[in-house]
């Protein structure tokens, strides 16, 4: 309900928009197609399409002094569905003073150092649309928030307040093989927590230069976004309960010039609420994770970035004498390393590009190449490949060996 | 005595005007060319032309903004027009004399702010003809600079220079800079290759004066090796509007301020 009021709001003020602002008004926007097709296996529906469809995006913005509003609205028709659909993927206000500014709609926040890994960026994401490759930025997903800056000498601040939750979004299990350590049980049933004032979501940011470094420090209460599995019997399950366990993050992120190239460091602390002790098999334990980055221009146009990612589970021994034993048993540090290497090419119309992550504990792994091309200043085209792979069919990348696919993404732009 | 004078004056004068050292005119340059006032705002419009005469536009908003003297620090500030892939990029430079810059690129689509490594000032700029030390400059102690001549260039009295950089780790060998002697702006430059061919070649073909600031407002960077050529013009320039600190700062990156970039 309040969210319909919430856009209720916003189409009341993009109306009233268009008819003050006329004179500062923007259109932007493009027309897509963009398919993936299974190269491995069929898909487990059958089909061998991992994405099919054709998209049109529109970007309205209107601004008058202090004020600015911003609309980006997707129409798509999906071929694998046979349906279309209409999503609105940012919709927000900004009102911006001297010291401070206020974001008030869906929006995206991207916060954190790293390169498809994210600690302390804690907002909701599509992984779906990452391994069937669709374009980055619908990695993304828009969070329904209010965004505030603050802007003091000292230091700047970011406050977000996020009433209602959003789940990351998994690829969809007609289209994908995954793991299921309980495939037997179709009855699934997703409890996200309700919109209420105790489960409102807020996250902080202070950030500042410090001696060079871009320094920021990170806290956050809210959710994981990423379910966990309740089953109603642990020896003959009949109904599994999808749920959002409480969890709060703090975490700092530093980067600076060095070493000829950037290198960056971030850690956090995943406090698991609801599981404090590391008792509870059904709900993850606290854990620290931590990022190293570099990032070096090798030569001209040419760039390397590399990763080295860790977490560490806390109470371990807790997780193990507890434990489900039909659930594949987690790693007490699982890591995660990951290179990136792009070339710009043919007065940088043309990009190649290369990124892979390897998990040296899970022996896991997911290769992506991509060609991308600007035919005009208007009109690009890309041609990759995810392919996974892995020593077991329990890990993240190991369980999706079966996904490999091969995708093109065209796009006319306006 | 008067005829002591007058010989002695006549001596002095020409001394005195021909004293200058190549350090000199690339100083003077510099500050003409790349440090103008306190503050500078141009709407750049760069035309990529390749060998085939096909065109690539790139459009952006520069401001630019200068801490301490000629040569010292300055802060850069970019709003992308054209392409349409990179509509509403902003991007960000700390460019300090003496060691590399602090870049920061923000993707809109993602709203994310990226730092980007930035060690070869040499790299093309947007895949233009331009290096980035065309558009912000080179430090001058690294070449080694000299007088070989004073030529006079589409009506301008000139200082003829030949840089030569003390590393090997560019792209050509030397330079010959063109510096009319009145305003000190590069009206031609050559750029030889490690054979001693010409291979690249800058020419100023407008300037117009801009608030008391003789400004190159349309130039050209022309590979004779590949055929391609950029031309950049300027519009909209303005200096010493007061642009705030703050600007260049991540808060404005991800919300660029209409009044600058328009």
């Amino acid at each position: 309900m309040i969210r319909i009021l919430l856009y209720a709001c916003l189409a009341t003020l993009v109306l009233v928009a268009q008819k003050a602002y006329a004179g500062d008004f923007s259109i932007h926007g493009f027309l897509q197609g963009n398919y993936s097709l299974g190269i491995e296996t069929s898909n487990p529906d059958g089909g061998d399409l991992k994405w099919a469809e054709e998209r049109g995006q529109l970007k309205l913005e209107g601004a008058q002094e202090a004020l600015r509003l911003f609309l980006k609205t997707d129409v798509s028709f999906d071929h694998l569905n046979e349906n279309g659909e209409f999503e609105l993927r940012e919709a927000y206000l900004d009102l911006t003073q001297k010291r401070w500014d206020l974001r008030v709609g869906r929006q995206i926040v991207t916060w954190g150092l790293g390169d498809l890994i994210f600690i302390n960026d804690i907002f909701p994401k599509d992984y779906e649309a990452f391994f069937s490759g669709r374009p980055l930025e619908y990695l993304k997903k828009g969070t329904d928030a209010i965004k505030a800056g603050f802007y003091p000498d000292i230091a700047s601040f970011e406050l977000v307040i996020i009433p209602f939750f959003e789940p990351n979004n998994f690829p969809d299990s007609n289209r994908f093989w995954m793991y299921d350590p309980m495939p037997g049980v179709t009855n699934r049933v997703q409890k996200e927590p309700a919109s209420n004032i105790r489960n409102t979501e807020a996250a902080l940011r202070v950030y500042r230069d410090i001696a060079g470094f871009d320094a920021s420090i990170y806290a956050y209460k809210g959710f994981y976004r990423s379910p966990s599995m309740v089953p109603d019997s642990f020896t003959s399950p009949t109904r599994i309960e999808l749920i959002y366990p409480e969890l709060s993050v703090y975490g700092v992120s530093l980067q600076r010039s060095a070493f000829g190239g950037i290198a960056g460091f971030e850690a956090g602390y995943y406090d698991s609420l609801d599981d404090r002790s590391g008792t509870d098999p059904l709900i993850p334990n606290s854990q620290t994770r931590f990022l190293l980055s570099y990032q070096r221009q090798v030569i001209e146009d040419f760039s390397v970035t590399v990763q080295y990612y860790g977490e560490y589970t806390h109470d371990y021994a807790e997780y193990e004498s507890t434990r489900i034993a039909a659930f594949p048993k987690e790693p007490r540090f699982r890591d995660l390393a990951s290179i990136r290497l792009t070339y710009l090419i043919m007065h940088q119309n043309m990009r190649l590009q290369w990124f892979s992550f390897w998990s040296p504990v899970d022996r896991d792994y997911l290769l992506n190449p991509e060609v991308r091309y600007n035919f005009t200043d208007h009109v690009w085209a890309a041609l990759g490949a995810n392919v996974f792979g892995g020593k077991k069919d329990t890990t993240q990348f190991g369980s999706l060996d079966k996904n490999d696919n091969m995708y093109m993404q065209a796009r006319y732009e306006f | 005595m008067l005829r002591y004078l007058v010989l002695l004056l006549a001596i002095l004068m020409p001394l005195k005007s021909l004293a200058i050292t190549p350090e000199e005119v690339m100083k003077n340059s510099q500050a003409a060319f790349l440090y103008p006032g306190r503050d500078f705002k141009a709407r750049v419009v760069m035309r990529l032309i390749s060998k085939s005469g096909s065109v690539r536009t790139r459009e952006l908003t520069m401001l630019r903004k200068n801490y301490g003297e000629t040569g010292g620090d300055q802060k850069y500030f970019m709003y992308f027009f054209q392409p349409a892939d990179v509509k509403d990029m902003t991007f960000m430079v700390y460019k300090y004399p003496g060691r590399d810059d602090d870049r920061w690129l923000f993707i809109p689509a993602l709203n994310m702010v990226r730092r980007i490594a930035a060690q070869d000032s040499r790299s093309s700029f947007v895949g233009s003809d331009f290096t980035y030390e065309d558009v912000s400059g080179r430090d001058l102690a690294d070449d080694s600079h000299e007088i070989v001549g004073e030529e006079k260039l589409g009506g301008a009295d000139c200082f003829v220079v030949k840089s030569t950089p003390k590393a090997g780790d560019t792209d050509y060998s030397h330079k010959l800079s063109w510096m009319d002697k009145k305003t000190f702006l590069p009206l031609k430059e050559e750029y030889f290759d490690k054979r001693g061919d010409l291979y690249k070649v800058f020419t100023a073909e407008e300037i117009k004066d801009v608030n008391g600031f003789p400004t190159i407002v349309k130039r050209t960077m022309k590979n004779l090796q590949s055929g391609h050529s950029t031309e950049t013009a300027f519009t909209k320039v303005d200096y010493n509007m007061g642009i705030e600190d703050s600007l260049f700062t991540e808060r404005y990156l991800k919300q660029p301020p209409r009044k600058w970039i328009e």
